[in-house]
């Protein structure tokens, strides 16, 4: 698997489950993200047949939640969740958390 | 982001469910997303730079809103109270432009070159049929590609052409929105104009958290009750004089308001009188008060005082507490606000200045004119106001409106707060007026309550008594009723225009 350098705004689809995500922010040195234990892929691009979530990153994706490094140096949008967990490098990520606000429009 | 992401991930997790509704139509998840979609198709097909809608609020406004975003062309929704003359004007500066427009609206208008006009009904049922041709993706994915145009009033001159980019609007929502959070039986009532600010930003909080979206065309208090009984609303938003005339519906007609539903009301737009939120919170013990403040410039909200706040205020006996119900509450956990003095030192708390704000919402920028943000990323609001220890913002009005009175700054404000305190007084304005001496001295336009009076010495000895007499009024004029935009700002400019016509106080 090899790293990419993305940049925000990119699509990306899971190569095993149903997840997608955009990328809010992302530091703009190469990475490898994963979802499900597998390296994600361009929205076009059809996954390899035979491989499934991997049981140790089957921690899952909500849509609307928002993923994030310890360092919060990296952002992603799940745009529509999925059964894999995401991951970058290897390391999970975590759902950032958001103060709730009280509706003002 | 796209914000029509935002939808499209709505219309996944919630296709059925209802998302908007003016009472004659109603629209799902699914089929804004389905018919915003066939939108984009006939704006890319067009081959315009802009897309315009001219109506009041209707099922077909958020269809062009994302279609537009859908089709990577700039909405410019136009504000429907300006003559035919001032729409014109506006239009060509978008041109070639499609403008999706009422009938009511079309009849007095001549097109200029590289306008072409649709109107509303034909608009929505051509996106709406199932055999339209549809885009599948967004054309454009890049932040920095401008969503939505708004003109906004000006105090002088022409209309300024605001810009908000996908970036700005997006992060405004990812912020502050929880995605579905929306209860099944939620509702907002969408009551502000299309073309404003607030208008755009509730459509977009509405679909990303879920909620079905109730239009009221037209605002009227009777209206506003039926209708909030009648569609089970839960969420409202309103700017003062819409609070006001509710309030004054409610006790003309004596009957206390039953809205079983409702939840919550978010006030904005303008300067909310402290007797009208007071008696507010006691006609309705039971919901939820949240003020918000932000700006065009800022895609909507960047301050909040949430219903805690709301609640802490009304129950404590410290004065420092008690005066935030008049604050704005405190900056988004996304957004910064600075105070600074006019030569731009950064002020401390209690400290009186020009509020600056910084955030990714924060656009700041026009098209003719280029970004306004500073090289910090800041952007000058032009009102003025202080920071308390705890954040909480008080806005002193807007730093266009200070008389400068012999060299020291005076804001209508704190004078208007104290005319406002005589019971005669049913509206007060301060404003500067021309003098040879002070180069501007302090003019007061008065509006009594009917069969009310005061004398001229009564309201200046009240303000010399309350605050000092370089704030007393020299000059006071009475006036039958002041003019106030359509989001409750009262409209200075024209009070200072008429003042010298209008007959003295004697």
């Amino acid at each position: 698997m090899t790293a990419t350098t993305y940049k925000a705004g990119t699509r990306l689809k899971s190569a095993v489950c149903d997840t997608q995500i955009m990328i809010l922010r992302i530091p703009p040195t190469p990475v490898t993200i994963t979802c499900g234990g597998h390296p994600v892929l361009p929205m076009a691009e059809t996954p390899a047949a035979g491989i499934t979530v991997d049981a140790a990153h089957a921690e899952g994706t909500l849509t609307g939640k928002r993923y994030v490094d310890e360092a919060e140096s990296l952002e992603f949008l799940c745009t529509k969740g999925g059964a894999g967990g995401l991951a970058i490098d290897g390391v999970a990520l975590g759902v950032k958390q958001a103060k709730a606000l009280p509706s003002s429009d | 982001m796209n914000i029509a992401t935002l939808l499209e991930m709505a219309a996944d997790t919630l296709p059925d469910r209802i998302a908007i509704t003016n009472g004659e139509t109603a629209l799902d998840f699914a089929g804004v997303l389905a018919a915003s979609r066939a939108a984009a198709a006939m704006f890319t097909a067009r081959d315009v730079a802009h897309v315009a809608y001219l109506d009041i609020n209707t099922p077909a406004a958020p269809v062009a809103l994302f279609g537009a975003a859908l089709a990577d062309k700039p909405y410019v929704p136009l504000n429907y109270r300006l003559t035919p003359t001032e729409l014109q004007a506006l239009l060509e500066r978008i041109s070639p432009a499609l403008l999706i427009v009422g009938d009511t609206y079309r009849a007095p208008l001549v097109l200029p070159a590289g306008i072409t006009a649709i109107g509303t009904s034909a608009f929505f049922d051509a996106c709406t049929a199932d055999n339209a041709a549809r885009v599948e993706t967004a054309a454009n994915d890049d932040d920095q590609a401008i969503a939505v145009q708004l003109f906004t009033s000006g105090t002088t001159g022409q209309p300024k052409a605001a810009l908000l980019r996908h970036g700005n609007l997006s992060a405004y929502i990812l912020g502050t929105v929880e995605f579905a959070a929306a209860d099944d039986d939620d509702a907002t009532l969408i009551s502000v104009p299309p073309y404003h600010i607030a208008g755009i930003s509730a459509v977009l909080s509405s679909i990303y958290a879920g909620r079905r979206m109730v239009q009221l065309p037209n605002f009227d208090a009777a209206t506003w009750l039926a209708v909030v009984h009648g569609q089970a609303v839960s969420n409202v938003f309103v700017v003062p004089t819409m609070l006001a005339r509710i309030i004054e519906h409610i006790e003309q007609t004596g009957a206390p308001p039953h809205l079983p539903h409702l939840r919550a009301i978010a006030y904005g737009g303008g300067k909310m009188p402290a007797q009208i939120i007071a008696r507010a919170i006691d006609l309705f013990p039971s919901v939820d008060f949240t003020n918000a403040y932000g700006l065009t410039e800022t895609s909507s909200t960047i301050a909040l005082l949430g219903p805690d706040d709301h609640r802490d205020a009304a129950a404590s006996t410290d004065p420092i507490i008690q005066r935030r119900l008049f604050s704005v509450g405190r900056a988004l956990p996304t957004v910064e606000i600075e105070i600074r003095d006019e030569a731009g030192l950064v002020l401390g708390p209690e400290d009186a200045g020009l509020v600056f704000v910084r955030g990714e919402q924060v656009a700041g920028e026009y098209r003719d004119q280029g970004s306004l943000r500073d090289g910090g990323g800041w952007f000058a609001t032009r009102d003025r106001g202080f920071l308390d220890h705890e954040g909480f913002l008080f806005l002193d009005g807007r730093a266009d409106d200070v008389i400068v009175r012999g060299g020291e700054n005076i804001s209508p404000g704190e004078i208007e707060d104290v005319l406002l305190s005589h019971p005669a007084v049913a509206d007060a304005a301060a404003v500067a007026i021309p003098d040879t001496d002070w180069g501007e001295a302090v003019g007061a336009a008065i509006v009594f309550h009917p069969n009310a009076t005061a004398t001229r010495a009564d309201l200046q000895d009240l303000v010399r008594v309350r605050l000092r007499s370089s704030r007393v009024p020299g000059d006071l004029r009475m006036f039958d009723v002041f003019p106030y935009n359509e989001t409750g700002k009262l409209l200075r400019r024209v009070i200072r225009d008429q003042f010298s016509a209008r007959p003295t106080i004697t």
